[in-house]
């Protein structure tokens, strides 16, 4: 058997988008190997997801059972351990999300087949699939090998390819009979907790001054505070700074806080990880200060200065008074 | 309650230059500064707030690496851990997270646990694998991406970080396998003093021979996958830079506000 597979990731009745993004490069990965291009439903009512995604995917392999309404690492490495197995596919698609890398690595181990997380892209070399991702504060990119095994795992980056995809298949439908016998105990799902609302609603700035980890420590945020102030724009800040604690999680912009869209954004010492610039790509402009010249934050702005961020804000600070007053 | 978390030594990698040295598949890191890898720190720090309020247990760290990263180690024993494994064996190095976290397997597979922590990844290669594939290797249950753990009854209940703001609760049973998100607690702080004082707690090395794995299931040799190669990403898109004194480009970056921002 073969084929390329994409796991299918939704939540709460939604399809997450990555898996649009995940059934594009499938695609072009399927033609490349002149295989057909699966999607993989998992849930315990997949039809309105087959729906969805019928005419991305040449065919949609579904498995219903009442224990997939939610996702659990556990029920869902146990179905795909299952349907791997029997039906072998060359390369099976999981997003990097918090669902992809709970359950990839897992996966991988028990099939023992190759898994390359957090990928950025899925290449054909000589007809083997190859990874490239990236490592070391996405500052180098690494091309990853599979020892000429037949079948491999891949999560992709969310963002790395366009959710908004072309396709006119008709996929046909595949129902396999859930392989789970017993109730999964181990494992159990509660329910989902939303983020708390807080006093500032950054995604209603015009101009955000964002801080990073390069702010260095908790008494320098007043200095972030001023600049903010002097500009009539709202602080915000990177992951590190909500981690320690220097700024409250409703200040964070990111995968895991806020997506943000303001007229000017200036990110202060934020190196551009990619689950920060998730959340702010969009803004009208971007200005960016950071000591290292090839850090990714500059990929993403449009305007740039290397140098340190604790010299250049007093100095904009007063000029930013000095123009107001 | 006893407790074992695996530990990391990595380079900070985040306010550094990063170069690719001449074999083309790892860093050049003579100038780079070398510290517990971040999310580690946040795991060692759960477990000794879950002793420190359950009362009694063994916490043991455990990390595979050359010699330095008897220092990760040393500092995790300050913080509060009691014991050290450190798989020193090079036997054992230059492996994928596969066989990393086979080594690690082997170490460990003997020690009676309730909970294994790790970080939810490294901040240098940014795997991300280590703690779910241990997970199946003990056949436990496990959840990643813990922002929060409560231990009772023979049960962990945890918060998952999901996207966009959001977390899911989950209850595992234990024995589990859990990875430790940044931000789960406050650190606490290791003085130089706190790790000398700490050198009287047992640290043991390990080698391929003491944890019985075969020369194939270690390293290169043990491993799924293979990195091919590291190179710099395509340039692309790079900002216009602005030259000067702080004031200079200061006046540059209120133009700029002005202009596109309504100041």
């Amino acid at each position: 058997m073969s084929g390329i597979w994409v796991l299918i990731e939704h939540r709460r009745g939604e399809i997450r988008e990555i898996s649009y993004e995940m059934l594009g490069k499938g695609r072009m990965v399927a033609e490349k190997l002149n295989q057909e291009l699966s999607a993989v439903i998992l849930a315990s009512d997949t039809k309105a997801y087959v729906d969805k995604v019928k005419k991305y995917a040449s065919k949609i392999l579904t498995v219903e059972d009442k224990q997939l309404e939610d996702y659990n690492a556990l029920t869902y490495q146990a179905v795909l351990s299952a349907l791997a197995t029997e039906k072998a596919p060359s390369l099976l698609l999981m997003g990097h999300t918090s669902y992809g890398m709970e359950l990839a690595p897992r996966l991988s181990a028990a099939l023992k087949w190759p898994l390359a997380t957090d990928c950025i892209d899925v290449e054909v070399e000589n007809g083997s699939i190859e990874a490239i991702r990236k490592m070391y504060s996405d500052k180098v990119n690494a091309r990853i090998g599979f020892r000429g095994a037949k079948n491999c795992l891949v999560t992709l980056r969310p963002g790395s390819f366009p959710a908004e995809i072309d396709a006119a298949y008709d996929g046909e439908v595949i129902s396999v009979p859930s392989p789970l016998t017993t109730e999964i105990q181990a494992r159990k799902f509660v329910e989902f907790l939303e983020a708390a609302a807080g006093e500032v609603d950054i995604t209603r700035a015009d101009i955000l001054v964002s801080v990073g980890r390069g702010i260095g420590d908790a008494e320098n945020i007043p200095l972030a505070e001023a600049l903010a102030q002097a500009l009539g724009a709202t602080l915000s800040c990177s992951r590190p700074v909500v981690d320690k604690k220097w700024l409250p999680k409703e200040r964070q912009v990111g995968t895991s806080g806020k997506t943000v869209k303001p007229k000017v954004y200036i990110a202060l010492g934020i190196s551009g990880a990619f689950q920060h610039v998730a959340g702010m790509k969009n803004s009208g402009t971007i200005i960016a200060v950071n000591k290292d010249p090839k850090a990714p934050i500059f990929n993403v702005a449009q305007y740039g200065i290397v140098d340190d961020l604790l010299k250049v804000l007093p100095a904009l600070t007063e000029k930013a008074k000095a123009l107001r007053a | 309650m006893n407790i074992i978390v695996c530990v990391k030594r990595v380079p900070e990698t985040s306010e550094a230059e990063i170069t690719i040295d001449k074999s083309g598949k790892s860093i050049r890191t003579e100038d780079l500064v070398y510290d517990i890898n971040e999310w580690d720190n946040y795991a060692v720090e759960e477990a000794v707030r879950i002793k420190e309020s359950q009362g009694g247990g063994t916490i043991t760290v455990v990390t595979l690496g050359p010699q330095d990263s008897q220092d990760t180690l040393r500092r995790s024993l300050a913080m509060g851990a009691d014991e050290a494994l450190h798989l020193s064996d090079p036997a054992l190095f230059g492996g994928d997270p596969y066989a990393t976290a086979r080594a690690l397997h082997a170490a460990l597979k003997d020690k009676p646990f309730d909970l294994l922590l790790t970080g939810v990844q490294a901040g240098d290669d940014g795997y991300g694998q280590v703690g779910p594939i241990l997970a199946e290797l003990f056949n436990l249950p496990h959840a990643t991406m813990v922002t929060q753990l409560t231990v009772q009854d023979k049960k962990a209940q945890v918060h998952r970080e999901l996207e966009g703001g959001m977390e899911e609760v989950v209850v595992l049973e234990l024995p589990a396998v859990l990875a430790i998100q940044t931000g789960i607690n406050e650190p606490r702080y290791v003085s130089i003093m706190g790790i000398r004082k700490a050198k009287s707690k047992g640290l043991r090395e390990l080698s391929r021979n003491d944890i019985s794995l075969a020369p194939e299931d270690c390293g290169p040799a043990g491993s799924l996958t293979e990195l091919k190669e590291l190179f710099l990403p395509p340039t692309g898109k790079v900002a216009e830079f602005f030259k000067g004194s702080p004031d200079d480009v200061s006046v540059k970056v209120l133009e700029i506000l002005k202009e596109k921002g309504g100041l």
